[in-house]
C-alpha cells in the first residue's frame, strides 16, 4: 500500500514541468558558481592570479588542500534552496490546485499519503543532490585541474563528502515537504523559503559566530546543521571562532536536519493535512 | 458487473463556526435508480457529499456505503466514483497523466486510463494539458476519473454545470445507463429542470435540512392547484369571490384562486353577474413545486 502511494507521488512529481526547471536552474547556478570560484581560488593558489590583483588578500585564501571540498560543497551549501523549493511546491501544489480531493478519494489514509510524499521527495532531493554535484564537482574539478591544483578526487574523504552531500540534499527536500504542510499557502511558502535561506539564516549564522554562547545555538540552525553534515562550507571556513569548534559532528548535523523535517511534517499534518477538504 | 450499494446518511450534521451547514440529515439512496440531490446554492449539498466521501469530517452522525464509511472501504475507487464541483486538476498535467496518477494510487490497472478517456469521449485530447481544457471537457475528465475503478456507486456534484446541449443530452443517457446496470447514482443540482428528465427519486434540502424526499412524481402533489380568473371589472369579481369564501391573490394576469375548481369559480362569477374574460387552471411545473418547497423552508 505504501509502495503504491510512493509510486503515485513520483508520478505526480514527474508529470509537471517544475522538477526539471528547478534541476536545470540548480545545475546552471551551481556550475557557474563552482567554476568561477574554483578559477579564482585555484588561480591564486597556483600563482596564476596575483592575490593583490584579485583583491581578496592572502588572508582569505583557504589553506592548501581545503579548496576542492569547499568548491564541491557549493552543491549543498548554496544549492540546498532548490530541494526545499521542490518539496514545498509538491505539497502546496496539492492545496493550490485542489488535487487533495482526488488524492484523498484514491487513498483516504492521509497520513500514509503524507509519508509517501516525504519519502518520494527525500529520494528526489537526493537526485537533485546528484545534479548539484555534477555541477560543483564536475565543473569545479575541471577548473581546479586546469590550474594544476590537486582535485582530491582520488581521496576517499572527498567521496565521503559527496555521499553526505546527497544525504543533505535529500533531507532538505523532506524539510520542504514539512514546510509545505505547515504553510499550505504556496506564495507564502515560497517567500518563507527564499527569505529564510537567502537572508534570515545566513545573517543569524553570521551573527551567532562572534561569541561562544551564540555559536552553541547557531550550530543548530538548519543551514549550519546541513553544512556540518556535509563537512565543508564557505561558512565554516569564514567563521571567526573557528569552524571546527562551532560545528556539530556530521552525524549530529544529519540528525538535526532530520528532526527539522520530521517536526515540520508532523506539525503540518495536524495544521493542514488532516483538516476538512472543502 | 459492479454492484450498487445503498448510501445511508444518518443524522449527519456539520457546523462551520456559528453556521450550521448541514442539520441532522437522514436519508437513503437506493441502487438501480438515479437520485437527484437538490437544493439552492448554499443549501449544504456539497458539504453533505464531501462528508459522505470522507473529505469533510461530520460534526455528528455518519454516512455509509453498504454500512461502511468511505475511509473503511477496502477499495474506495472500485466502490465509489465521485466527481465534485471543484476543478481538481493541476493545469500543467495532461489528462492521461492525471488519470494515471490516481489509478496508480488506487492500485487500478493503467489500461483503465485509455478506457475511461474513450468512455467520456476525450481519447483525442488525453495528451493535452488540462489547463487548456474547456469547462465541458473538465467535467468529462472529472467523470472519467469517477469511472476509473468501474464503481457500483456514482456521486456527482453538479455534473451538468458548464456542459453544452450535446453534453447534457449525453450525460442524461449516461446516468440512465448507469442506473439501469444496477448502480447507485446520486446527482446533485441546484436546478430541478437540469435533472428532472433523468432522475427517479428526489431528495431536496434547504438550509441544511431535508425538506422533501420521494419519487419525482411525488413533487406534483406538493403544490395546491390554482385557478386564474379575470374580468373587465376585476373589483366586482374580487368581491364576489370574497363573498363566496374563496381564498385568492392578485396576480399579473388576473386573480389567483387557491385550491379551487375552475367550474366553481365560473359559477360564482355567473351568479354574481360578473363578466369573465379569462378562466383557466394554472399549470404549475415541477420547478415551481421545487421552489415552493425550498422557499417554504424559510418559515422552519
Amino acid at each position: 500500500m505504501l509502495l503504491r502511494a510512493i509510486r503515485a507521488e513520483f508520478a505526480k512529481l514527474l508529470t509537471t514541468r517544475i522538477w526539471w526547471v528547478l534541476a536545470a536552474v540548480l545545475f546552471g547556478y551551481i556550475g557557474l558558481l563552482s567554476g568561477g570560484l574554483a578559477a579564482l581560488f585555484a588561480g591564486i593558489q597556483s600563482g596564476a592570479i596575483d592575490p593583490s590583483a584579485a583583491g581578496t588578500g592572502s588572508q582569505s585564501t583557504p589553506p592548501l588542500g581545503s579548496l576542492p571540498p569547499l568548491v564541491y560543497s557549493f552543491a549543498s551549501s548554496v544549492g540546498y534552496v532548490f530541494p526545499v523549493l521542490l518539496g514545498a511546491l509538491a505539497t502546496t501544489g496539492e492545496f493550490r490546485h485542489q488535487t487533495l480531493t482526488p488524492t484523498f478519494l484514491a487513498n483516504p489514509r492521509r497520513a500514509q499519503v503524507l509519508g509517501a510524499k516525504a519519502i518520494t521527495l527525500f529520494l528526489a532531493g537526493g537526485a537533485f543532490g546528484a545534479v548539484a554535484l555534477l555541477a560543483s564537482v564536475g565543473i569545479g574539478a575541471l577548473v581546479i585541474n586546469a590550474f594544476g591544483v590537486d582535485t582530491l578526487l582520488g581521496d576517499s574523504a572527498t567521496w565521503a563528502l559527496i555521499g553526505r552531500t546527497l544525504l543533505a540534499m535529500a533531507l532538505w527536500a523532506a524539510v520542504g515537504v514539512g514546510l509545505g504542510v505547515l504553510v499550505p499557502n504556496q506564495v507564502a511558502s515560497i517567500v518563507i523559503v527564499l527569505a529564510f535561506t537567502q537572508f534570515v539564516e545566513p545573517l543569524l549564522r553570521f551573527a551567532s559566530m562572534f561569541t561562544e554562547a551564540t555559536a552553541g545555538i547557531g550550530k543548530f540552525l538548519p543551514g549550519a546543521a546541513s553544512d556540518a553534515l556535509v563537512g565543508a562550507s564557505i561558512f565554516t571556513v569564514a567563521s571567526p571562532v573557528g569552524g571546527a569548534a562551532a560545528a556539530l559532528d556530521w552525524w549530529q548535523g544529519g540528525l538535526v536536519l532530520l528532526a527539522y523535517a520530521a517536526a515540520a511534517t508532523i506539525g503540518g499534518y495536524f495544521v493542514s493535512w488532516r483538516r476538512d477538504v472543502t | 458487473m459492479p454492484v450498487g450499494a445503498v448510501i445511508e446518511f444518518s443524522n449527519i450534521t456539520k457546523r462551520f463556526g456559528d453556521v450550521t451547514a448541514v442539520d441532522d440529515l437522514s436519508f437513503t439512496v437506493e441502487p438501480g435508480r438515479v437520485t437527484g440531490f437538490l437544493g439552492p446554492n448554499g443549501a449544504g449539498k456539497t458539504t453533505t457529499l464531501r462528508m459522505l466521501l470522507g473529505l469533510v469530517s461530520p460534526g455528528s452522525g455518519s454516512a455509509t456505503f453498504g454500512g461502511l464509511r468511505y475511509h473503511d472501504l477496502p477499495h474506495p475507487l472500485a466502490t465509489v466514483g465521485a466527481a465534485l464541483e471543484a476543478a481538481s486538476f493541476h493545469p500543467g498535467r495532461t489528462a492521461r497523466n492525471h488519470l494515471s496518477i490516481y489509478a496508480t494510487a488506487a492500485g487500478l490497472p493503467q489500461a483503465r486510463v485509455a478506457e475511461v478517456l474513450h468512455l467520456v469521449g476525450l481519447s483525442e485530447h488525453g495528451g493535452q494539458r488540462v489547463g487548456g481544457y474547456s469547462l465541458g471537457m473538465r467535467q468529462r475528465l472529472g467523470l472519467a476519473c469517477t469511472l476509473l475503478g468501474d464503481p457500483g456507486v456514482l456521486v456527482l456534484d453538479e455534473p451538468i454545470n458548464g456542459l453544452d446541449p450535446e453534453g447534457i443530452k449525453w450525460i442524461r443517457g449516461f446516468l440512465r445507463d448507469m442506473a439501469a446496470e444496477g448502480r447507485t447514482v446520486l446527482v446533485s443540482s441546484h436546478l430541478l429542470s437540469e435533472v428532472q428528465q433523468s432522475v427517479d427519486d428526489v431528495i431536496i434540502i434547504a438550509k441544511g435540512r431535508l425538506v422533501h424526499r420521494g419519487p419525482l412524481s411525488s413533487l406534483e402533489t406538493q403544490v395546491a392547484p390554482q385557478v386564474v380568473v379575470d374580468s373587465p371589472d376585476r373589483a366586482a369579481l374580487a368581491s364576489a369571490l370574497a363573498r363566496a369564501g374563496v381564498v385568492f391573490s392578485q396576480g399579473r394576469t388576473g386573480l389567483l384562486a387557491t385550491a379551487a375548481d375552475p367550474a366553481r369559480i365560473g359559477h360564482i362569477a355567473f351568479t354574481a353577474g360578473v363578466e369573465v374574460s379569462a378562466l383557466h387552471r394554472q399549470k404549475k411545473g415541477l420547478e415551481d413545486a421545487f421552489l415552493t418547497l425550498v422557499e417554504g423552508s424559510d418559515s422552519l
